[in-house]
């Protein structure tokens, strides 16, 4: 869908900020930027909708060169979000959502169904919001209105620099999970840009991470995880990477490579886990001390057998991870 | 004080005597300003967010508009005089009108490039960003959102020529100045102070009157 072709950028003839990278995005995926303050993210991005011209190298969206399209025309099929929001304080919400429909002319009726679908799609009541302005909302609230702005007119490709970067923890998450559920559903190409390891890990389906203008490691978070290029890829990627690794991995991985236990049925501290948990809640489950045996259940509630800590342990040393799991107490 | 009070009563009964010409007069002096400053907001609006993108010539015009308001209003006057007496426009509204427009440029141009210039830079990425055009960026988002700025300037600049406006009686253009340079060369007290009055009470309705325009004009979304 997108691609990188030998990119890179120099800014007034000197400074590098992007320096020959090439990767390809595939249709309906999450690539996070990631990288420290200073890296070339934000340059890296803003080259695919022409906010930066490309010093050198081609970015081709579905096979064409960026270059040669008209950059208004580019734009308005590409949604655009920034870590400030941007909404326009002058707008209303409907209007700031309803911008590029506006741009793009398309009638009354079809902008008030889209606002109304858009608003529903990120849990905010359309009636309720339609006539305030950005700055009475709560930061989250004008976060989501920025993303719910940049999907208006459907667009299949999103740009998103630090989203959720100027929020504060506890909303940040939630934002992201919503996210991630919105995307489930509207399945868009993104480039996403952070500077954090945890967030590129919970919303990438691929990772770009930079230094100093290049490209470092181009890969799904559990390989950059267990097995990272270089020593700059381990050092950003952190110490605690058995901890991240417990994130991504699911039961359903799990199970496909590993034996569960027989379940006992006499034992009365039983609880049950989706196969779709993260590694990490069914270890803290395994921690519960009132919990005797864990049963991993599919999504129509079959029992798939029981599991427990050494079960976790040669998953995730098998899996190419280099560290161990071990507990001092 | 008895002096006073009898000064007082005559100025009041002056005020009772002249309302037909006062009324003339300040008739004449809203037009020249009305015109001069909605001509200037012609000149000076387009021209202050045209400087937004040349800031070479920005620091150049400014600089200049500064200059003209630093001319002694009298002297700005004079020199209208002998420019347009080469179209037998020496005396009168014409001249006036032109010194007028000069003087409302600066507070025009400066509140307007100042205001553009300082549109926060995300609003206007995010503007590019999402595919407005130049001007799609500056009438939906640019403008609205420096209208209050824009329109202080343009305050400014009324309040300041009813001030000046006074001037233009000098070189014949009628106005609310025709009370004060008739009342010195026929010494009448009364009519210099019933003419300072009533320029000081059109500046300040005027002052309240835009003061309200410009709640209208800044966008609900603005605290
Ligand atoms: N408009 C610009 N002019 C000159 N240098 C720039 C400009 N934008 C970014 N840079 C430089 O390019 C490098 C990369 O910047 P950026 O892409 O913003 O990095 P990141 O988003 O990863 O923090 C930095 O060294 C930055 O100072
Ligand atoms: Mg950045």
């Amino acid at each position: 869908m997108i691609t990188y072709e030998n990119v890179s950028k120099v800014y007034n003839g000197e400074v590098k900020a992007v320096d020959d990278v090439s990767f390809h995005v595939e249709a309906g995926e999450t690539v996070v930027l990631l990288g420290p303050s200073g890296c070339g993210k934000t340059t890296l991005l803003r080259m695919v909708n022409g906010l930066e011209s490309i010093t050198n190298g081609d970015i081709q969206i579905d096979g064409k060169s960026t270059s040669a399209l008209n950059k208004i025309d580019l734009r308005r099929n590409i949604g655009y979000v920034i870590q400030s929001n941007g909404l326009f304080p002058n707008m209303n919400i409907e209007q700031n959502v309803t911008v590029v429909p506006d741009l793009l002319g398309w009638d009354r009726k079809k902008k008030g169904d889209r606002y109304n679908y858009l608003m529903d799609l990120v849990g905010l009541n359309p009636d309720q919001f339609r006539k305030r302005y950005p700055h009475e909302l709560s930061g989250g609230q004008q976060q989501r209105i920025g993303v719910v702005r940049a999907l208006a007119a459907d667009p299949p490709v999103m740009l998103m620099d630090e989203p959720f970067g100027a929020l504060d923890p506890i909303i940040r998450e939630r934002v992201q999970d919503e996210f991630l559920h919105i995307q489930q559903e509207v399945h868009k190409t993104i480039l996403f840009v952070s500077h954090d390891i945890d967030e590129a890990i919970k919303m990438g389906d691929k990772i770009a991470l930079m230094k100093d203008g290049k490209l470092m490691q181009y890969d799904p978070p559990a390989d950059m995880l267990s097995q990272p290029k270089n020593d700059f890829v381990s050092q950003f990627v952190g110490q605690d990477r058995t901890l991240k690794r417990l994130n991504i991995h699911t039961l359903a991985d799990l199970v496909q490579v590993m034996d569960l236990n027989e379940s006992d049925a006499t034992i009365e501290e039983t609880k049950e886990l989706l196969v779709t948990s993260s590694l990490r809640d069914t270890l803290s489950l395994i921690l519960d001390q009132q919990v005797r045996q864990i049963i991993v259940v599919d999504n129509k509630g079959n029992n798939l057998g029981a599991i427990d800590f050494s079960i976790v342990k040669d998953y995730l040393s098998t899996r190419g991870g280099t560290e161990s799991l071990s507990f001092s107490s | 004080m008895n002096k006073n009070s009898n000064l007082s009563r005559e100025v009041i009964g002056y005020f009772q005597d002249n309302v037909q010409l006062l009324i003339e007069l300040t008739v004449e002096h809203v037009q020249l300003v009305g015109l001069a400053v909605i001509v200037a907001i012609i000149i000076g609006v387009p021209l202050g967010i045209y400087l937004t993108t040349n800031e070479s010539l920005a620091g150049t015009v400014l600089n200049l508009a500064g200059v003209i308001m630093t001319i002694p209003s009298i002297a700005l006057f004079g020199i209208m005089v002998p420019i347009f007496s080469v179209i037998n426009q020496g005396i009168g509204f014409l001249p006036a009108f032109v010194a007028l427009i000069l003087y409302s440029q600066l507070p025009i141009i400066r509140n307007t490039y100042t205001a553009i210039k300082n549109v926060d830079p995300q609003i206007r990425d995010a503007a590019e960003g999402i595919g407005m055009k130049t001007s799609q960026r500056l009438f939906r988002v640019e403008i609205p959102n420096t209208l209050p700025v824009i329109m202080a300037g343009v305050r400014t600049a009324v309040v300041l020529n009813i001030g000046i406006g006074v001037i233009a009686a000098f070189i014949g253009a009628g106005g609310l100045g025709e009370l004060i340079t008739q009342g010195i060369s026929r010494g009448n007290q009364e009519m210099i102070i019933a003419g300072s009055i009533a320029i000081s009470i059109l500046g300040i309705s005027a002052d309240i009157i835009l003061r309200f325009i410009q709640t209208l004009l800044t966008p609900k979304g603005f605290t």
